[in-house]
């Protein structure tokens, strides 16, 4: 039985006050008929007596206190999932967007979801091969990990996803493998580019997408990220399938949260965002890992862009505190040409060290990356220590690691966006940069290794 | 107190839940919400209607539904079976729930903190007939290999014991009575409750006088936390907090370790459940799970029980302590918990402070660190134990002018700063040893059994702190001219902080060896290098060129010490009289070059 009411008293911004009703209950959904026959949905997000507080998803224009009548669901926001949403695009809320048909339901979850017992987790420790060195060499993603994209506007984290999703697998296993991808407030290009990407590779056929564009409501926004978790969490969890969850734009995210937080006239925390920012953005991340006894797993590459890349604006500082590293685009890098522009230095893969090694990558990759990240460093000081003083002040051995800066940006880090490597390619040109030194200024790495895979050894 | 409270909800936002009709019902209680039972607490009354925070996801409740008050405040149960537990922030199981209920969480679950089931050999260490009061210790349960756990009479009983009993017991079943002199008798278990938000009652209160070791050469010889002390770590994400926190879980020389997650990542508190079964205690050789206790409420959980986790982790803290136990409890982070102290408070309409905190933020921290302390416990016979707090902060983007960051340093006494700097460089522990402090670091002698070691350990120590002192200026002079136009001595001050932050500070945690440093350890390597510095500036005064000295072979030998297993600690003596030797040869040399000339 579905209760109706026609006691809208006041809009305001995305939300309504509805009175005398009398069977609300908190978080749960709404369907708003307006004068034109036209429906809205909304979520409950306080209830006070006999008053109830209504988010309105998609606007509330065109929305009067007089006709319109609003239809109580009794049920928190669901999705329907079956396998069949592999393939097709939906909205920001999960309703079909690619003209196909509904979805015939095997079950409706919560979009919601549960939080995760720790106890029930498992440990990500599986490599992922992405075919980019600056990540698999330098920062590997392993299966059931968060590790978003610190980007910035006009830098290309589209073109980086894209390769992602492209050439993501799991070295020496068939295993079938999903992509999921929710756009929040990205432009009608951004997503179209991506669409085209997976279409023209094929692997639109293991995708699902939930498009939400910049001219879309920002408060369905709120709802999309939890939408594709929760079409993630059946593909991983019921249909034992890898799933790689990409989150574009969560900075757009977090606005339209900042908006529903000020139209209830919340007390503000930093930069008007609200107090339960970290919170909710932590329901979100946290979704993603890997369950005991279960086959498939989540994996979550958020990408967010930086206001003035500032890495200390509350959406990429939080996210930073929730995640488990981060890649960090460079504006100055992507003015030298190099592609993608990975900044490595401040780049971190907090899980690196249980993905890598003898029988997962190779036994010489923790030496060589920590080596490569050494010499970089130092040349990275040499470079900027030359653009003050002069390439003439350095000495001879500083002029070596800029040359190697130099090296390392162009072959290393500038791969382009269609180059896939192997993890085995991606080490030799390690090695093959690395040759330009003494062996004895290789400290970090093992001698047996030098021994091994230094490619004037390696020749004999 | 017979008759349940039942009253009626009105409001619903978010965790916080306002219902009608309860009059009767006090601050604190816990009640159990709707007709999914959700469990909440009490935050505000006024007349009959209460403001409750509830512990679990609110959706679908809605006005009308009943609210019951079970008329006791939030407490956990306490008794045999807490060590190798891990809890979520309300104390309950979550292996069990795992077990119940599968992957997921799920909502108005009600599991007991401990196993009703299992039964405990329990040994009495009075006799029938003895006088006891609250806090006597009355009988002893081995609950792991090394870890006694001793029965203590719960506080407000007093009388005559009988009945006791050496033999197998649930937590429920009855182990003894007490008869008070007014005849009334009182049944003894070995399960007790306490509210959390109440610290345990202690006999007298003591000011710490000696060192908790942790192994982490930095911290020790540095920057030492007391027993009964508290520090923070404040740092940027990225910086090593977590890891700064494990080492010291995982090395620190308490009897029993606490470690609460407090809205920190899933996969981490993961890493903490799969490593602590498999490492090993280096003074017991017994897996370090064995004497710990882990509260795991992760940032998706909900954020009401991670208001709460702190208390918890520290009732549970204060009970072990109780039997004479020195305790370790680790926070991570203080942040968040003060993020859901913002979130309810917010709920509550309240009027927010700086950062839209709550006005009350900075008592509730200073509260929660004042619980720690060394102490003298209540209760025969006498004993001395100390609960110790360390506890994270994740301030916003590594602002250390963060209310919660500058609310802690008011009531701490040690602080450990990470910076994101030093993490950049891959130099961990981050710690930061220029604007790190500590109050402790008198009692640092106490650590040693030869007392002249101790002594002579503190003007190392100081020698040490002066000389990365002066490395800080020099390394401002040398920027602007130039490293050769300071003195050779300076050069030799320069040579030697490096080495001190090199082959000293640095530690690496995942090095078997190199992740945990004995004190004695920690002597003889400070000793080497700063014997190094010594000869180094001797020879200089004789005319020896530095590069000479920094060419010597002996100094691979002093970057090596940190990986000497303690076993051979003979070794790292043997180094200093390698130094003298090289030393020696060169001041040779320099005699033929001179006569040759």
């Amino acid at each position: 039985m579905l209760n109706e009411y026609q006691t809208v008293t006041s809009i305001s911004g995305p939300l309504i006050l509805v009175e005398s009703v009398d069977d609300a209950r908190y978080g749960e959904m709404v369907e708003i008929e307006i004068g034109d026959g036209s429906i809205r949905h909304g979520q409950i997000l306080q209830v006070d007596r006999d008053k109830m507080l209504v988010q309105i998803f998609e606007g509330t224009e065109g929305i009067d206190v007089d006709s319109a009548t609003v239809r109580m669901l009794g049920r928190p926001q669901e999705l329907a999932v079956s396998p069949d949403i592999l393939g097709r695009v939906f909205n920001g809320i999960g309703n079909p967007k690619d003209g196909g048909a509904e979805i015939i339901a095997e079950k409706r979850l919560n979009i919601n979801g549960n939080p995760i017992n720790p106890y029930s987790r498992d440990y990500p420790n599986e490599f992922i091969q992405t075919g980019i060195s600056t990540i698999d060499g330098l920062n590997p993603l392993v299966r059931g990990q968060k590790l978003p994209i610190f980007s910035g506007s006009g830098l290309p984290h589209d073109e980086l996803t894209a390769q992602l999703a492209r050439q993501a697998t799991v070295l020496g296993k068939g295993e079938q493998f999903a992509v999921v991808f929710a756009a929040m407030g990205i432009t009608f290009e951004a997503a179209q580019f991506f669409i085209n990407d997976l279409r023209d590779t094929g692997a639109i056929e293991r995708a699902v997408m939930f498009i939400n564009l910049a001219n879309d409501p920002a408060i369905e926004r709120i709802a999309t990220p939890r939408v594709a978790l929760t079409a993630a969490e059946y593909l991983a969890f019921d249909r034992d399938m890898h799933v790689l969850v990409i989150l574009n734009d969560m900075t757009n995210y977090c606005e339209a949260l900042r908006q529903i937080s000020a139209a209830r006239k919340e007390v503000p925390g930093r930069r008007g965002y609200p107090g339960y920012l970290y919170t909710d953005l932590a329901t979100i991340y946290e979704r993603a890992g890997r369950i005991k006894n279960k086959k498939g797993s989540i994996t979550m590459v958020p990408v967010l862009t930086m206001p003035e890349d500032d890495k200390t604006h509350p959406v990429p500082d939080l996210t930073g505190y929730i995640t488990e590293g981060q890649i960090i685009l460079s504006r100055s890098l992507h003015r030298k040409a190099v592609a993608p522009p990975v900044d490595v230095l401040p780049s971190l893969s907090r899980l690196k060290d249980k993905g890598i090694g003898k029988d997962k990558t190779r036994e010489d990759h923790a030496d060589l990356y920590n080596q490569l990240y050494a010499a970089y460093a130092r040349g990275k000081e040499c470079q900027e220590l030359a653009t003050i003083l002069g390439e003439a002040a350095l000495s001879d051995e500083d002029k070596k690691y800029m040359t190697y800066a130099n090296e390392f940006e162009k072959r290393y880090i500038s791969q382009g966006y269609s180059e896939n490597r192997t993890i085995e390619q991606t080490l030799d040109l390690g090695w093959e940069l690395l040759s330009m030194f003494e062996d004895s200024e290789l400290k970090r790495i093992r001698v047996e290794y030098i021994k091994k895979y230094m490619p004037k050894f390696r020749k004999q | 107190m017979s008759e349940t409270n039942t009253g009626t909800i009105v409001k619903v936002a978010g965790p916080v839940v306002i219902a009608e009709g309860m009059l009767g019902s006090r601050m604190y209680d816990v009640v159990r919400v709707s007709k999914h039972n959700l469990i909440g607490e009490i935050v505000e009354l006024k007349g009959d209607t209460a403001s409750i925070q509830v512990y679990e996801d609110t959706v679908s409740v809605g006005p009308g539904e009943p609210v019951v008050d079970t008329g006791a405040p939030l407490s956990v149960e306490l008794g045999p079976g807490l060590i190798e537990s891990i809890y979520d922030g309300i104390q309950r199981p979550l292996n069990e729930l795992y077990k119940v209920q599968g992957n997921y969480i799920l909502r108005g679950s009600q599991l007991p903190g401990l196993n009703r089931e299992k039964k405990w050999h329990f040994k009495p260490v009075i006799e029938n007939g003895t006088s006891v009061s609250g806090g006597d210790i009355i009988g002893e349960v081995q609950e792991t290999p090394i870890l006694l756990h001793k029965i203590m009479i719960p506080l407000g009983i007093s009388g005559k014991i009988e009945g006791l009993n050496e033999g197998d017991f649930t937590v429920e079943q009855t182990i003894a009575a007490v008869t008070a002199d007014n005849g009334q008798k009182t049944e003894i278990k070995m399960m007790q409750k306490w509210p959390v938000r109440m610290g345990r009652i202690v006999k007298r209160r003591l000011a710490p006088e000696s060192i908790l070791q942790t192994g982490q050469r930095v911290v020790d010889t540095f920057f030492p936390i007391g027993r009964g002390g508290t520090a923070c770590v404040p740092g940027p994400f990225g910086s090593g907090k977590t890891v700064v926190q494990h080492q010291l879980a995982k090395w620190v020389d308490a009897d029993v370790v606490v470690y609460v997650g407090c809205g920190e990542r899933g996969n981490e508190m993961t890493d903490v459940l799969m490593e602590f079964p498999e490492l090993k205690d280096p003074r017991s050789g017994q897996p370090l799970m064995k004497r710990s206790v882990l509260i795991a409420n992760t940032s998706d959980m909900p954020v009401a029980a991670r208001e709460a986790s702190v208390y918890t982790g520290i009732t549970i803290a204060e009970y072990f302590r109780d039997m004479g136990y020195a305790v370790a409890l680790m926070a991570d982070s203080t942040s968040r918990w003060a993020e859901a102290m913002r979130e309810i408070s917010t709920r509550l309409e309240e009027m927010p402070a700086e950062e839209g905190y709550p006005a009350y933020l900075g008592a509730r921290i200073a509260s929660f660190y004042e619980r720690a302390g060394s102490i003298e416990c209540i209760g025969k016979p006498e004993r001395r134990a100390s609960v110790s707090i360390i506890g994270a902060v994740s301030p916003p983007g590594g602002d250390l002018s963060d209310s919660v960051v500058q609310a802690t340093l008011h009531v701490v006494k040690v602080f450990w700063s990470l910076m994101g700097k030093l993490a950049y460089q891959r130099h961990f522990p981050a710690i930061d040893w220029l604007t790190s402090y500590s109050f402790y670091k008198q009692y640092l002698p106490s650590c040693f059994k030869d007392k002249e070691q101790g002594q002579e350990m503190m003007v190392l120590t100081q020698d040490a702190m002066s000389l990365l002192e002066q490395e800080a200026g020099l390394v401002e002079i040398v920027r602007l001219v130039g490293s050769e136009a300071i003195s050779p001595a300076d050069r030799m001050v320069l040579q030697t902080s490096k080495s001190i932050r090199e082959d000293y500070l640095h530690q690496n945690a995942f090095h078997e060896v190199d992740t945990y440093t004995s004190m004695e350890k920690q002597y003889e390597m400070l000793k080497t290098i700063l014997h190094f510095h010594k000869k180094g500036l001797e020879a200089i005064e004789n005319g020896v060129d530095t590069e000479e000295i920094f060419k010597l072979e002996v100094r691979q030998d002093i970057a090596r010490a940190k990986y000497i297993p303690e076993k051979e600690m003979d070794t790292i003596i043997k180094i200093r009289n390698k130094i003298d030797e090289q030393f020696e040869n060169i001041k040779c040399e320099v005699k033929i070059e001179a006569r040759k000339s």
